[in-house]
Order: structure tokens, then C-alpha cells, then sequence
């Protein structure tokens, strides 16, 4: 069953999400062969990485990189690669799945079928600093990709904690150090790499070639290019975190106030974080600095008065210069003022298939109940929903998902399929439509299993800032 | 590896390898870790509140050891796991769940259900030796940086790289 068209975007066109990318599967190839060159490290390497190597220079050999990209393959697969041959192969890769991102994003704006993504982003600039630092996490990259995943040990994946507890003070180092902090946990609790069962082989190569991408200089400015004056009505809230870090992205439509394209926006607040704060403890700790949380939770739109946004459409957030705004239904605005919101362009270091999360709001499909997880029937076409990444703190639960009748998701694309993430459902009890949000949550709460949850995230952090306030400053 | 196709987990970008910490309350294990090698942690005393004692257990060998943060050695562990040990296998097993806590010390826990006690009395039954408390100040100092996560300042500037590690809605509040 589908739906009417409504205002000429209701309609998803759920079958190109699954139809075959052309040069999807080649430029993945040589993304998988160089990943694979990585699971056993550069230092002393063997005749078939020398042939995923290859490859990755071959994926390129059309391109700007071709020279270096060829030579730093050379060196790699001698075993003699220096800093400068690993950054060209890590832009190799980069710009691969670059191209296999603007790929997926053609054809999901296909399928929704709103206006196109225009425009581009140029670097941003700023000044130079840190640069000892960045040799440093640079430095530390390289060692790991001789090592490998296997031959990663404890104090190896170490030499990335005084990189990162000095980075972490200083916001404009922030992204890097998060990622490297993220990263090192992770490789920290698998070592030794040489008793590893299985290799998160691609996921390990993400964060590996981006880390030593956002190493060099520059590389990681963000840096507003507009203002945003006008209505942010928000469609819901995504959280991301590991061990040591947690960030709430705020997805929603801007309708600038002079009338312009409405856009589609988002709005972030992120903290580093001791690894026992969580679930209800992330809200708190992220609740006093983004009043947008409170408004996604009341249901809420806020009027925003010149907020910095940078050329991706990111707004960069500051409670001086938004206001509590009238309600305003999530579903309501996912069906009026969803459909007419044009994305930004994605900068070029971004473009991964990781980082696509395109709100779309799916409705009158059949659910299905597998071993998998839950899959949606969408127009005879599946689309399988991943409720993993529903935050713990809140009342969206897979079950709640799977007696829905519509939901407002994010499309994501990961290894090898589209998949929709919910932000929020619509199901009908008593003959009404009631939501129910990922992110109700995110302002406080009076659910009685919410307010549980809260009292136990408050005692804890007061029992870490007690015990911080008594040893920290002797 | 490199001979056949890679699995889906292995080309999952957003693969879950750890998942995050459970809940539990700090208040008399505040700090509990799987690193270097052993299970360690940080425990209060029950008389003192300004004291904390530093305790560790060794994978594979289960050597263990405790001591204050002034490193003067705990009474309680003389030839045995003392109640900080113990208490601190316990949270490991609420943070961390039995299963992995088992794998990381490399414990063969009996019971077909692991859990604190069980995981505990298997490595009791090993007679394991008392380790050296020299671990005890790097532990204290991973204590004290892991503390520090607290007064680091949020920011609203967005931090792209966080896609690779979405929320695991799996564990309950």
C-alpha cells in the first residue's frame, strides 16, 4: 500500500534503494583489497597485499592522485612506506569512498525526490597551531599501519593516550581527538591483535584514514560561512557515542525568515565524558547546553536569530541566539515542510557513505519480524530498519517500532545496504495517531522509567565529580 | 584473511566491536577498567572517605594486588583476594557483563551461566600468586584522567567522525 503524494514529496521511491549503483562494487573491491593490506600490517608485507595496493593505485590511476598514490604503493608494498606514502593512500581510499558516497546520495535523492543538493564548500581557513600534536597523532597512525590490526599490543595502541588527553582540552582539536580517542579504546580492548578471532576490517580502515587525514594541518576546520535568521522546526534527534564521548545531532528544516529555500539542517552538542556516564547521564550532560534538546522534547519549534551555520548546514549552536517557538508536531512538519527542504553540499572530506543520514519520513508499510532484526515492506521493496541506533534513554522501543503505521527516519547506507534509522513513529491507539520519539527524552522527563533513569545517571556523576573534587586538585 | 570475500560485519563501517558500559552505581567502586592486561580499579574505603584503595587482578595468572593510593598495602589481601577484589570483580561483572570480564582474565568459569561469583571462586581455585602493587600508581593515574573527562567543556561545533559510533540502543536504562 502507498500512500497519496503529498505536497510532492511524501513518496518515496523505496526500489532504486535497492537496485545496483553502477561502479559500486568495483570501487569497493579496491577499498576491501587495501583494507585487507592493513589486517596484516606494512612492516614486512606479503605478495597479496602487494596486490591490493595495487589496486587501490589502479582505482585511481585517472585521477590528480595517480603519481603519488602509484608510488606510495610501490613503497608499501616494500615494506619501505613513509608518513607521506600512508597519507596518499589514505586519500586514495578517502576519495574512493568519496565517489561511492556521491554515488548512494544521487540515488537517494532519486528515491525521496526532493530538490537537489546544491552549491559546494571551500576549505575553510584559520590559522595553523598544534602542529607538534598532529605530527604526533600522525606519527602514531603510521606506527599502527605497520604493525596491523594483528599486530597491535598494549603498548602500541597506548601511545595514543598523551596525544589525546592533550588534544581534548583545546575545542578546535576536538574532532580529532575524539576520533583518536574512540579509535585507540577500541583497538585497546582487542588486544592483542594476534588472538583476534575476526577484524572489523573496513570500519578499522575508516577510522584509521580519516584520523590521518584530519592529522594534517587544517584538515579538521569548521568554520561558519552564514547566518541563520527564521524558523528550525526539528525532526529528531540521532546520539553517537563511545566509551569516552557522546554527541546529539538535532536533525530539523530551517525556513529562513526572508522567505528563501527552506533547508535542511543540523544542530550538534557533543562532550568527552568518563565511560560509566551513560544513557539518561548523556541528556544530562549534554541537556544545559543546547536549548534545542528541551524543544525537540516539548515538541517545540525555536525561532533562531543570526546562528552561525557552516557551508555543510550545520549550525553551530549558541542558546543566546534562539527562542522557545510555538508547538510544532514532528510528523506535521516531516509531511509540510520536509518535502521542500533542500540539503547542503557535503565538504569533500566528509563524503563517505557513513556520514549519509537523510531524514525521510516512510508510512503505510507491511513489518516484518526476522532473525535479522525488523525490516519494513516499503511499495514491495524491503528497507531494514536498524533500532540499535535508538538511544537507550528514551521511550522508542524496537517493539513500539514494529506496531507502527508511519516513521520519521534517517536513511543510512552500510555495508552494502540502505537502512532506516527511526527518529520517531506514528502508531494508532484508540483510532489516534500518537508518536512516540527516539529523543522525547532529551529535555527531562516524567515517564516513570525515565525519571528511574535519570536519578541513577545524577548519582553517578555526583559520586565522579565528589570523587574528582577530593583527588583532582591535590 | 585476503582469501575470500569479506563478511558483512567485516565491511560494516559502523560494526559494534565494544559494546558501551552498563550502568551501575560508583559509589563504592567508582572506577573499573579492562587494560594493561588485568582487571583494575579503584575502590572506596568503608572508614575513610578521603582513602581509596587501588586493586588489580592479572589475566591468565590472576595475580593480584591492593593497595591505598598512598601505597600502603591493604591488610585484607595477604595470601587471598580482599573484600576490594572482590567488590571490584563484582562492579566488573555489572559494567562489563560475566561473559566478557571472563574472556579478558581468561577465565574458565564452571557454571554453564557465568557470573561475579562464579568467575571469582575459578580464580580462587587457581590459588593465584600476590602480585606487586607497582601497577598501582598508573592505575591511580588513569583513575585521575578518566575523572578529568568531567571538566572538559562541551562544544555545539559538530563532530562528523562520531557517525562511526552510534548510540547501541541495546542496553536498558
Amino acid at each position: 500500500m502507498v500512500p497519496d503524494d503529498r505536497g510532492g514529496g511524501g513518496l518515496m521511491r523505496a526500489d532504486l534503494l535497492s537496485d545496483a549503483v553502477d561502479g559500486l562494487d568495483e570501487a569497493l573491491a579496491a577499498v576491501d583489497g587495501f583494507d585487507e593490506a592493513l589486517v596484516g600490517g606494512l612492516l614486512r608485507p606479503q605478495p597479496n597485499q602487494a596486490g591490493g595496493l595495487a589496486a587501490l593505485a589502479d582505482a585511481v590511476a585517472g585521477s590528480p592522485l595517480a603519481a603519488r598514490v602509484a608510488e606510495a604503493a610501490d613503497k608499501a608494498a616494500a615494506g619501505a612506506a613513509g608518513e607521506d606514502h600512508f597519507v596518499a593512500l589514505a586519500a586514495a581510499r578517502t576519495a574512493l569512498l568519496g565517489s561511492v558516497h556521491d554515488a548512494l546520495t544521487a540515488r537517494v535523492e532519486e528515491a525521496v525526490g526532493r530538490p537537489r543538493t546544491d552549491g559546494s564548500t571551500a576549505p575553510a581557513s584559520g590559522e595553523e597551531h598544534a602542529a607538534n600534536l598532529h605530527a604526533a597523532a600522525r606519527g602514531w597512525l603510521c606506527d599502527l599501519a605497520r604493525a596491523g590490526w594483528q599486530g597491535i599490543d598494549h603498548e602500541l595502541v597506548a601511545g595514543a593516550a598523551p596525544v589525546v588527553s592533550a588534544m581534548l582540552p583545546d575545542p578546535a582539536l576536538r574532532r580529532l581527538a575524539t576520533l583518536l580517542d574512540g579509535f585507540a579504546a577500541e583497538l585497546a580492548a582487542c588486544c592483542p591483535g594476534a588472538a583476534l578471532e575476526r577484524v572489523p576490517v573496513r570500519r578499522w580502515a575508516d577510522l584509521w584514514s580519516r584520523a590521518l587525514l584530519l592529522a594534517l594541518p587544517g584538515a579538521a576546520r569548521t568554520a561558519a560561512v552564514g547566518e541563520a535568521t527564521g524558523r528550525l522546526l526539528p525532526l529528531g534527534v540521532d546520539v553517537q557515542e563511545h566509551a569516552t564521548a557522546v554527541q546529539a545531532q538535532v536533525h530539523a528544516v530551517f525556513e529562513p525568515a526572508d522567505g528563501g529555500t527552506p533547508r535542511l539542517v543540523r544542530a550538534s552538542v557533543s562532550a568527552p565524558k568518563p565511560d560509566t556516564v551513560v544513557a539518561a547521564g548523556l541528556w544530562q550532560l549534554l541537556r544545559p547546553h543546547m536549548s534545542l534538546l528541551a524543544a525537540v522534547g516539548e515538541g517545540r519549534a525555536m525561532e533562531l536569530d543570526a546562528m552561525p551555520v557552516t557551508a555543510e548546514g550545520d549550525l553551530i549552536w549558541d542558546d543566546a541566539r534562539a527562542r522557545a517557538g510555538e508547538p510544532a508536531d514532528i510528523f506535521t512538519s516531516a509531511r509540510v515542510a520536509l518535502p521542500t527542504a533542500a540539503a547542503f553540499a557535503v565538504s569533500p572530506l566528509d563524503r563517505h557513505p557513513a556520514r549519509i543520514a537523510v531524514p525521510v519520513l516512510v508510512e503505510g508499510y507491511g513489518v516484518e519480524e526476522g532473525d535479522d532484526g525488523l525490516v519494513f515492506q516499503v511499495a514491495g521493496c524491503r528497507l531494514p530498519v536498524d533500532t540499535d541506533r535508538v538511544p537507550a534513554a528514551g521511550p522508542l522501543t524496537p517493539d513500539v517500532v514494529a506496531a507502527s503505521g508511519a516513521c520519521l527516519g534517517l536513511l543510512r547506507w552500510d555495508a552494502g545496504q540502505f537502512l532506516l534509522q527511526p527518529l520517531a513513529v506514528e502508531r494508532t491507539v484508540r483510532k489516534k495517531a500518537v508518536a512516540v520519539h527516539a529523543g522525547a527524552w532529551a529535555g527531562g522527563t516524567t515517564d516513570k522509567a525515565g525519571v528511574r533513569a535519570e536519578k541513577a545517571a545524577t548519582d553517578a556523576v555526583k559520586v565522579l565529580r565528589e570523587r574528582a573534587g577530593k583527588l583532582l586538585r591535590k | 584473511m585476503g582469501d575470500g570475500a569479506l563478511s558483512v560485519w567485516e565491511k560494516s563501517s559502523t560494526a559494534r566491536v565494544v559494546p558501551s558500559a552498563r550502568p551501575r552505581k560508583l559509589a563504592k567502586v567508582p572506577f573499573v577498567e579492562l587494560a594493561d592486561g588485568r582487571l583494575q580499579g579503584v575502590v572506596s574505603s568503608g572508614s575513610d572517605i578521603g582513602r581509596v584503595y587501588v586493586s588489580s587482578v592479572a589475566a591468565g595468572t590472576y595475580a593480584f594486588a591492593c593497595s591505598t593510593n598512598n601505597n600502603r598495602p591493604c591488610g585484607g589481601a595477604r595470601g587471598m583476594f580482599c573484600n576490594h577484589i572482590r567488590a571490584m570483580i563484582g562492579e566488573a561483572v555489572l559494567q562489563y557483563g560475566a561473559e566478557r570480564v571472563a574472556r579478558y582474565l581468561r577465565v574458565e568459569a564452571d557454571a554453564a551461566e557465568a557470573d561475579a561469583h562464579s568467575v571469582t571462586s575459578a580464580m580462587t581455585a587457581a590459588r593465584p600468586a600476590q602480585g606487586d602493587s607497582s601497577a598501582a600508581a598508573q592505575v591511580f593515574s588513569r583513575f585521575l584522567r578518566h575523572l578529568a573527562y568531567l571538566e572538559l567543556a562541551p562544544t555545539t561545533g559538530p563532530l562528523p567522525e562520531m557517525q562511526w559510533f552510534p548510540t547501541t540502543g541495546a542496553v536498558a536504562a
